[in-house]
């Protein structure tokens, strides 16, 4: 097993309060509404899945915890702080294509304590125990360009866990990967987290995936963003991947996809990110 | 994992295997070029004239590689040859540091861009030649308004590349950044110098070629020696075949200068020449 004497199991707290939160993005005409009056909390180590349909707002308000997008009203708080800016205590992981490429995948990883001022040796040391954490041994001098998809996302993962964030933000980390190495991150991402328990707010339109990952999900209406059920998960943990074959997993899977049903006069909305832009979902993909 | 590490190698085996297609490609473009050269020498040696464009003065392939060879062994080629490399890597290294520099406080900053860009375009379009007359009344010695000259040709593709390379940072990349910690300084110099590389390397061996280019235009100024001085005066004494060793000697020293950029970003860019291997 890994040491991790150096990471601490409980960082802090962790604890999320948002209230009455409202954001408008795009400016003048292209204004719009993307989350309005919405309320959720999150208990200190607790994983929440806020699951909806593309462009309902779920990563403008995952970009407004990092604290890159201002908040129009409402409050958002970690910890009875109020979110100002981003902070390494909250850990961000975007889909794909945030590591960088001129970085060895070791340096990736070590980057957080770098800006910390934490020498050289003592982060390489920490860095290669993230690594093995998340399976990643022996890869420390490859570049990211040398990783598969999946891979990327497990530096990505070992770089904001480095930090000992007391939250963690996931925006659809898994998204862009195949069906198969999907499960396998996501048996990886919760047997880290059983033994690093950060908050975890992990955004997803895949309901399987959020069944599958949460305590608690919060179901998200399309834009303007609101949450409209709350449905908490009380499966076992460790968990298998046999319990997305159980009739009680079942039974949910049916009353979430009723609640996203689309309505014959809807059609699909861009996709938005954490940074505010709406993004082209064709040449997001494409690269 | 094993399935991971398995196709990793078999990657990095397939990347070692000699390539058979990128010999044959290699034989095609010389055979092209031995094409080119034949049919050159027998325009010259037959005098063609085509009514429009004639062969009658111009040297053959031969006569080119003999009068080569008599200024390889004469004492002035090397004057010839420092007097335009000093020339050519002072302007070059002139127009690097403001290129660089002026570009990624364009790229980073719309006040700057403002302010700076407007004159910098409005310089932009005069070609070296038109600045011949003006360089010599504003530079105090005919070398210094040489290399200026040389100067002006390669700024412009730096600077431009620059602040285009600034400006195509992911705005993911600096968010990520941010979240993990990094300030103002460290966004700079951990994510926006290294993202913005390789458009300023691109800039750099651009702007070495143009560097090249405009030489012969800074030594038609002044001089006795220089590779631009040599072709010039070598078409005053009408020595044909020297002209086209002069245009030859300043193509290949471009070229050259232009491969030696483009390894040096290599070298400091690994994760580059990897992206690419992977693209092709």
């Amino acid at each position: 097993m890994t040491d991790l004497s150096h990471i601490d199991p409980n960082p802090g707290l962790g604890r999320i309060t948002i209230n009455n939160l409202t954001i408008n993005l795009g400016s003048g005409t292209q204004s719009f509404t993307a989350l309005q009056n919405v309320s959720m909390s999150a208990e200190p180590g607790e994983f929440v899945c806020l699951l909806g349909p593309s462009g309902c707002g779920k990563s403008t308000l995952l970009g407004a915890l990092a604290g890159h997008l201002k908040a129009g009203s409402g409050s958002i708080q970690v910890d009875g702080q109020a979110v100002n800016g981003p902070q390494p205590e909250r850990g961000l992981v975007f889909q794909q294509h945030t590591l960088f490429p001129w970085q060895k995948v070791i340096d990736n990883v070590a980057f957080g304590l770098k800006m910390k001022g934490v020498s050289r040796r003592e982060r390489h040391q920490q860095a290669r125990e993230l690594l093995e954490l998340v399976g990643l041994a022996g890869f420390e001098n490859h570049y990211p360009v040398q990783l598969s998809g999946g891979m990327q996302q497990r530096v990505e993962i070992a770089r904001v866990l480095i930090n000992a964030p007391k939250v963690m933000l996931m925006d659809e980390p898994f998204s862009a990967l195949d069906a198969q190495t999907r499960m396998m991150m996501q048996q990886l991402l919760l047997e880290v987290w059983e033994r690093i328990k950060t908050s975890i707010v992990f955004i997803t339109h895949d309901i399987d995936e959020a069944l599958f990952l949460a305590d608690r999900i919060l179901v998200m209406s399309p834009r303007p963003g609101r949450i409209i059920e709350e449905l908490r998960l009380d499966f076992a943990r460790p968990r298998a991947a046999e319990l997305i074959t159980s009739e009680h997993f079942m039974q949910l899977k049916r009353h979430c996809l009723e609640l996203l049903h689309p309505q014959a006069t809807d059609f699909p909305l861009p996709r938005l990110n954490p940074l505010g832009d709406e993004l082209n979902t064709e040449t997001d993909f494409a690269n | 994992m094993t399935a991971i590490s398995q196709a990793v190698e078999s990657v990095v085996a397939e990347s070692r295997m000699p390539n058979r297609l990128a010999i044959g490609r290699l034989l095609r473009r010389a055979v092209s070029l031995s094409l080119c050269i034949l049919a050159w020498h027998f325009a010259s040696t037959n005098h063609v004239n085509l009514g429009i464009v004639t062969f009658q003065n111009v040297p053959s392939p031969l006569e080119i590689v003999t009068e080569g060879l008599e200024l390889l062994h004469s004492k002035k080629m090397l004057a010839h040859l420092t007097a335009s490399m000093t020339r050519v890597f002072s302007g070059f290294l002139a127009a690097a540091l403001v290129g660089i520099s002026l570009g990624l406080i364009i790229g980073r900053s719309r006040f700057a861009e403002d302010v700076l860009l407007p004159p910098l375009e409005m310089l932009r379009p005069i070609p070296a030649v038109a600045w011949i007359p003006l360089a010599i009344l504003m530079f105090p010695s005919s070398e210094l308004s040489m290399i200026f000259i040389t100067f002006t040709g390669a700024l412009f593709p730096i600077l431009l590349n620059t602040i285009h390379g600034v400006e195509g940072v992911e705005a993911r990349l600096i968010a990520s950044a941010r979240s993990l910690g990094s300030g103002k300084l460290a966004i700079f110099t951990e994510v926006i110098l290294p993202a913005a590389a390789p458009s300023i390397f691109t800039g750099l061996s651009i702007g070495m070629g143009t560097a090249w280019f405009c030489l012969v235009t800074a030594e038609m100024i002044a001089g006795q020696f220089g590779l631009g001085y040599y072709t010039w005066s070598s078409y005053t004494i009408q020595n044909y075949a020297a002209i086209v060793v002069g245009m030859l000697l300043i193509g290949g020293l471009g070229m050259a200068s232009s491969v030696l950029v483009k390894k040096l970003g290599d070298l400091l860019m690994p994760w580059r020449v990897l992206e690419r291997k992977k693209h092709d």
